[in-house]
């Protein structure tokens, strides 16, 4: 038996060429090719993709929930970084 | 009939089927939830490959009999896989050296059978190739892991392997002459088998065991006292409610 906990792996999968690869799940894995092998059987086993990415969940930096208020509510208000801020001009082609 | 391919054909189906059994037992088992779902999956595929060529033997064979009517309703006797496989798991080096014994000869024959004259044959063997190839792989992956490991996984690993290895010679009984041009022979693939899995077990730090065989008599219907337990468990339900559904 594992005396050990295998480190927690985050999984990304790409459905199909050109789109892009989506978080889908996380698993255990002792290193880094067992984990992209656990994630083909967890994850594409009815061929949800066809490529994988694998990450150590402790190689992410996240933002924190109490930073939330500071990181993301100054957008909430900005509304001219928003396109339909502009009006368009009569007239004005190509845009 | 033409006895021989049904014989032929009924032994890769009972290798497949009862090693399917046998990986199936690890659920709830393996090291991590997620080597259980691995195990699981391949069990899976190597039942999906006995289905098709239980369904073969019984197309072959012409006397109205099913792939459930052969999985289930035959007796220890009339099973034709080797011993390899239906030994019982003693622990999870045991089960990965199997596999890695296992799916490189299923490998080896599957990829000689895809050209073979028997299309049938072919076909299954084909569509298998790329199963196979993958449980080769997850078994090599475990090896590497457990024999370059610790002192205690390589002495395991190397137990595993030792115990295991008297059984590897039986997969590669000769077939009928008739068969000779129409479907892969084993024979003719021990030296690449064994070569596939040296490259593995070098690469682990492991000694390929010196063992001698074990008596074969499997593809004759001569088995361990472990086959019958196999399929009281397996055939349990079918013989009890026949024709059960879900």
């Amino acid at each position: 038996m594992t005396t050990k906990d295998w480190p927690l792996w985050e999984v990304f999968v790409r459905a199909r060429r050109g789109l892009s690869h989506v978080h889908s799940g996380s698993l255990h894995a002792p290193d880094a090719e067992m984990a992209l092998r656990n994630a083909r059987d967890l994850y594409t086993r009815r061929g949800e993709g066809v490529s994988i990415w694998v990450v150590k969940a402790s190689d992410i930096a996240a933002s924190t929930p109490d930073e939330r208020d500071p990181f993301f509510d100054p957008a909430a208000d900005k509304i001219y970084r928003h396109p339909t801020f502009y009006e368009v001009p009569e007239g004005v082609e190509h845009l | 009939m033409d006895t021989p391919l049904f014989e032929y054909t009924l032994g890769l189906a009972d290798d497949a089927l009862i090693s399917a059994q046998r990986m199936g037992w690890w659920i709830s088992r393996a090291p991590e939830l997620e080597e259980d779902v691995a195990l699981a999956n391949i069990g899976l595929d190597q039942l999906g490959q006995a289905r098709s060529l239980l369904t073969y033997a019984a197309e072959l064979e012409g006397e109205g009999r099913t792939e459930d009517g052969l999985a289930y309703l035959r007796d220890e006797r009339e099973f034709r896989n080797v011993k390899l496989v239906e030994r019982p798991m003693t622990d999870f080096g045991v089960a990965m050296a199997r596999l890695l014994a296992f799916a490189t000869y299923q490998l080896h024959l599957y990829r000689a059978l895809s050209t073979s004259s028997d299309t049938t044959l072919a076909g299954i063997a084909a569509k298998a190739v790329k199963e196979v190839a993958y449980h080769v792989d997850h078994a090599s992956h475990w090896v590497l892991r457990l024999g370059d490991g610790t002192d205690e996984s390589h002495a395991r690993m190397q137990a595993a392997l030792d115990a295991e290895w008297p059984y590897l010679a039986e997969l590669f009984t000769p077939i009928d002459p008739s068969l000779a041009d129409r479907v892969a022979d084993p024979a003719h693939l021990e030296d690449a088998v064994v070569a596939h899995v040296r490259r593995v077990v070098t690469e682990a730090t492991l000694t390929m065991p010196e063992v001698s065989r074990a008596l074969g008599g499997g593809r004759q219907g001569v088995h361990t006292e472990h086959l019958g337990y196999l399929l009281a468990e397996m055939q349990h339900l079918h013989r009890s409610h026949p024709g059960a559904t879900w």
